[in-house]
């Protein structure tokens, strides 16, 4: 029963595998895929209140594990009814890329519950190799091989990031004995300082930082977000970063508030995260890509709640990357169903969407003002709780420096708001959206609002969530 | 809390006043007919009003404390309350909105053609964004409500603005924005020094150190002067009043520019009081030369609209310049003549609407010599014209007389340097008036014109009867905002003397 939603998504898994050895019909094929989903999600949520611990305690089942296998499951099923056409990957293969989706959320659901070097690596390998295969998989445009080029960056980076994570966990073995992060957690507590131990955590914490696109493992975003389909990038950009954020709170409570030296870099990830992923984010023109540079600059954003190390913060930072997600998510539906065959989507396509579709143009706009940080938005509470958090601590130029990106970051948001809602659409087709795209949107869109004006039971359980694992 | 007057008659006045509209609006987003929107977003807009009327009637005129207050809690962790009261400074401003947007909607009837649902939903959440920011006792919700505001009123100049409408809207957004970001971090650093709470009047008259006042003043007054404007910020303001449509223009001068002296009479000066001692002179004379620039610029305008934009920002030049006098007669003149403004400038928009209308054109050259053809529209925009500029017996003399009285009071130099801006304001807007009654011998032919229709006259004449009623007899007014003003100069002077002390400190 612990292990229910790893056991659903395995045989979830399996049951595609089983499906891709014959001919199928795509349609099917998604039918068959969304039911799947939503079984996986009714597994975590029948497993909540499970706690305990499994395969000699490199395993450990508790409210903390399974609200982010609930997040995460309830995120694939987004992604999944958003991009239940697969436009832009050959029918042939649909079955395929579904079992790579689904092996790889069941990585990324180990990850979370993983309290133990080695089942954390394995975890991160699994949800990441499956990632490197979906990029590619895409229809060849042009016979340019963009997508390939966005599978190998993909991989590359990854593999390099991995190598940094594996060194830095030798090192963590070496200085304390042990691969258990309990046992790692109370030895280290006397040698945070030390610069052994400084190396280690930040090399360990490199591996998370990349599938969190933090600055500087950020460099695969824009081409990887530009090259993998629609369906693809809209995975990258949740999902995986629920996943990391999970387990950097993990690590990152290992060290405590005293290890200023691993404050100051992590300030400085923060720092540099917001200006390079806003700063770049302004001159782009294809949306994915900005939508690419604007997670690189939130997820400095995340990061300022994680380094105040403090159990508020890391339930602002979990409050805040819920709210990203939700509203990365409504951006990408737009994204999925204005692209009529599944191309990349440049600003300059979404003219006139308040025509062609009012509710996927209300969508997005709330969506845009909301990751802006303009309140009443979830995208607003989350950042000022953030800041408000880390001003506690007394981080001041933090917090200046933060808050002026949020000034920069505005402008790109609002010339995509001013494009969708202000332009005329210009003979441009209507785009139509179906009655399970136009439901996931509402539900989307109430989410946004209803975190934003009423964030007391969320950062409540936040907060408890955290509490319990720590 | 003891700041909080909780009026049992009407326990829910100002909520009522504040969700009314927004509750409006959500309605309107599953309407379709536009009929329908414009004639429900009036009923609703007029409902408001009606319903705010009770406000002055049963205003405590003897109490500087926040009357009709409401008090909730709405996030536990953070402690932000939902807090909302209303006192003899805010009162004023809270009228002036509710009763001018139903003249907005008014004034948008044959206007506003495409997308009306959508134009009478921004007005709508407009109306409850301003209210709150009014009403708001709670940091966080004035800077909610602050921030929120922009989504609207973007979205008013963006669809429904002139030629230039992109570059206007954005440069709005980004200006306010940028301009409210530090003092999102001042509000931080408040909640952080008040032992973490957002209520405003707690955080009024404390002894900050004077680095953090100053600090904090210079946040503030960033997120305020952009919004007044002041001279040098003004430049997002004729963009956006030229682009805007007509309601928006009134909006934006009647409403959204009180907000920035609003926020100076409600934050800058209870919360950092030495540092306003100490910054005060440099504020006056950046009041000067926006009195002075404002003029000026106005004098070479040919678009009507960015004539009385520029004149804007030489009135509320006059407006900041009576609040840091630092006197009776200063700070009451200029909460008097934000509402002066409101109607004056916000009639004149309308008045320039009417003739875009018509014509097409906001140039003043394709605009003269209207007066043969529309007698009774000519009649309207010359009692606003005199009134723009002080004339006597209209709204607009009693506050500059009062604001000017409180200048002398304070230094003579100062005063007499704000007495051109007084002649220019005459100049530019005789100028205009001249040209668009009688014109020159080259005048275009307007035969055609058809004057005012009953719709416009009834948008009008409210401006009319205020315009006379505050000019002929201020007395009620300033009565409800007296003991509120006399309260606080009370409190300011007596947290003066310290900084007097503290800044011959830092010069000698």
């Amino acid at each position: 029963m612990q292990f229910l939603p790893e056991l659903a998504l395995l045989g979830a898994a399996l049951v595609i595998f089983l499906v891709s050895l014959g001919k199928t019909d795509a349609d099917k094929m998604k039918t068959v895929a969304i039911c799947l989903g939503i079984t996986v999600f009714a597994a975590t949520l029948f497993s909540f209140g499970q706690k305990g611990s499994l395969f000699y305690d490199a395993y450990k089942i508790d409210l903390y594990s399974q609200v982010f296998k609930t997040l995460i499951a309830g995120a694939m099923v987004v992604v999944l009814i958003l991009g239940r056409k697969l436009k832009d990957i050959q029918k042939t293969v649909h079955p395929e890329y579904y079992l790579f989706l689904f092996i790889s959320v069941l990585g990324l659901m180990m990850l979370v519950s993983s309290v133990e070097l080695l089942s954390i690596f394995v975890a991160m390998e699994l949800s990441s190799f499956a990632v490197y295969i979906m990029v590619p998989m895409r229809n060849d445009i042009g016979n340019y091989h963009f997508q390939m080029e966005a599978g190998i960056k993909y991989l590359l980076f990854g593999v390099t990031a991995t190598g940094f994570m594996l060194f830095g966990m030798s090192y963590l073995f070496g200085l304390t004995g042990s691969t258990q992060l309990a046992v790692i957690m109370e030895k280290l507590s006397h040698i945070y300082n030390q610069p052994a131990a400084i190396v280690a955590i930040m090399m360990v914490l490199a591996g998370f930082f990349y599938k969190l696109a933090l600055f500087p493992f950020h460099f695969w975003v824009p081409d990887v977000y530009e090259g993998a389909s629609n369906e693809t990038t809209a995975f990258i950009a949740s999902v995986p970063k629920l996943a990391a954020v999970a387990l950097l709170i993990r690590l990152v409570s290992m060290v405590n508030g005293e290890g200023q030296i691993i404050v100051n870099i992590l300030m400085v990830c923060a720092v540099l995260s917001m200006f390079y992923g806003n700063l770049s984010a302004l001159v782009q023109t294809d949306i994915k890509r900005m939508l690419g540079f604007s997670g690189i600059a939130h997820a400095g954003f995340v990061l300022l709640g994680i380094l105040t190390f403090q159990i508020s913060g890391y339930a602002n930072a979990l409050y805040y990357i819920i709210g990203y997600v939700v509203m990365n998510l409504a951006c990408f539906l737009v994204i999925c169903s204005v692209s009529s065959n599944g191309e990349n989507v440049q600003i300059k396509d979404l003219s006139g969407l308040h025509k062609r579709s009012p509710l996927l143009a209300l969508t997005l706009t709330v969506a845009l003002f909301a990751l802006a940080g303009i309140p009443p938005f979830v995208g607003f509470m989350g950042k000022f709780m953030l800041l408000a958090g880390a001003l506690r601590q007394g981080y001041l130029l933090l917090v200046i420096l933060a808050a002026i990106n949020t000034a920069i970051a505005i402008f790109y948001y609002l010339s995509v708001v001013r494009v969708t809602f202000c332009s005329d659409p210009d003979n441009k087709d209507s785009v139509v959206s179906g009655l399970f795209t136009n439901m996931t949107s509402i539900v989307l869109l109430l989410i946004i609002v209803i975190m934003g004006v009423a964030p007391q039971r969320f950062v409540d359980f936040a907060t408890f969530t955290v509490q319990s694992m720590m | 809390m003891d700041q909080l007057l909780i009026n049992p008659n009407y326990p829910h006045i100002l909520s009522t006043l504040i969700f009314l509209p927004l509750a409006g609006a959500l309605l309107l987003l599953f309407v379709q007919n536009e009929y329908f929107a414009r004639f429900w977003a009036l009923g609703i807009a007029t409902l408001t009003a009606i319903l705010s009327i009770p406000l002055v009637r049963a205003f405590d005129q003897t109490s500087a404390k926040f009357q009709f207050a409401e008090q909730y809690s709405w996030i536990n962790s953070l402690n932000i309350q939902y807090v909302i009261g209303i006192d003899g400074i805010s009162i004023l401003l809270v009228m002036l909105t509710t009763l001018i947007m139903p003249l907005c909607i008014l004034a948008s009837w044959s206007y506003i053609k495409t997308r009306v649902q959508t134009f009478m939903i921004c007005l709508l959440i407009m109306e409850t964004a301003m209210l709150g920011v009014f009403m708001a006792l709670d940091f966080v919700l004035f800077y909610i409500l602050w921030e929120a505001m922009l989504i609207p009123m973007y979205l008013l100049i963006g669809i429904w603005g002139g030629p230039r409408k992109i570059y206007a809207s954005i440069k709005f957004f980004l200006y306010t924005l940028a301009g409210s970001i530090m003092l999102l971090v001042g509000i931080i650093w408040l909640y952080k020094t008040n032992n973490y709470s957002f209520f405003i009047p707690d955080m009024m008259w404390r002894n900050y150190s004077l680095t953090a006042q100053i600090y904090l003043f210079l946040a503030f007054f960033l997120a305020f002067a952009i919004k007044v404007p002041m001279f040098p910020f003004h430049t997002w303001l004729p963009a956006a009043h030229v682009e805007a449509p007509t309601a928006g223009s009134v909006i934006l001068a009647s409403v959204l520019l009180k907000m920035g002296t609003y926020g100076f009479l409600r934050f800058a000066l209870p919360i950092t009081p030495q540092a306003t001692t100490l910054l005060m002179p440099y504020i006056l004379w950046l009041s000067i030369a926006g009195i002075i620039y404002g003029g000026f610029t106005a004098l070479a305008q040919q678009d009507m609209k960015k004539l009385i934009a520029y004149s804007s920002v030489g009135h509320m030049g006059f407006v900041t310049l009576g609040i840091f006098v630092m006197n009776l007669e200063g700070i009451e003149g200029s909460i008097l003549q934000m509402i002066n403004h409101g109607i004056t400038t916000g009639a004149l928009f309308l008045c320039v609407g009417m003739i875009y209308e018509r014509t097409h054109s906001r140039e003043l050259r394709s605009a003269t010599g209207v007066g043969k053809y529309m007698p009774i529209y000519v009649t309207f925009l010359a009692f606003f014209s005199l009134s723009s500029f002080g004339f006597p017996g209209t709204n607009s003399f009693v506050g500059e007389f009062m604001i000017l009285a409180g200048a002398f009071k304070h230094s003579i130099p100062l005063a007499l340097a704000a007495i051109p801006g007084a002649v220019l304001a005459a100049a530019y807007m005789l100028r205009m008036l001249q040209k668009i009654v009688w014109g020159g011998t080259d005048n275009p032919d307007q035969s055609w014109l058809k004057d005012l229709n009953l719709r416009e006259i009834i948008t009008l004449c409210p401006f009319l009867f205020f315009v006379f009623w505050i000019g002929l007899g201020p007395q009620p007014f300033i009565d409800l905002m007296h003991i509120s003003v006399i309260n606080l100069l009370e409190q300011f002077h007596a947290h003066q003397g310290q900084a007097v002390a503290a800044a011959e400190l830092i010069f000698h």
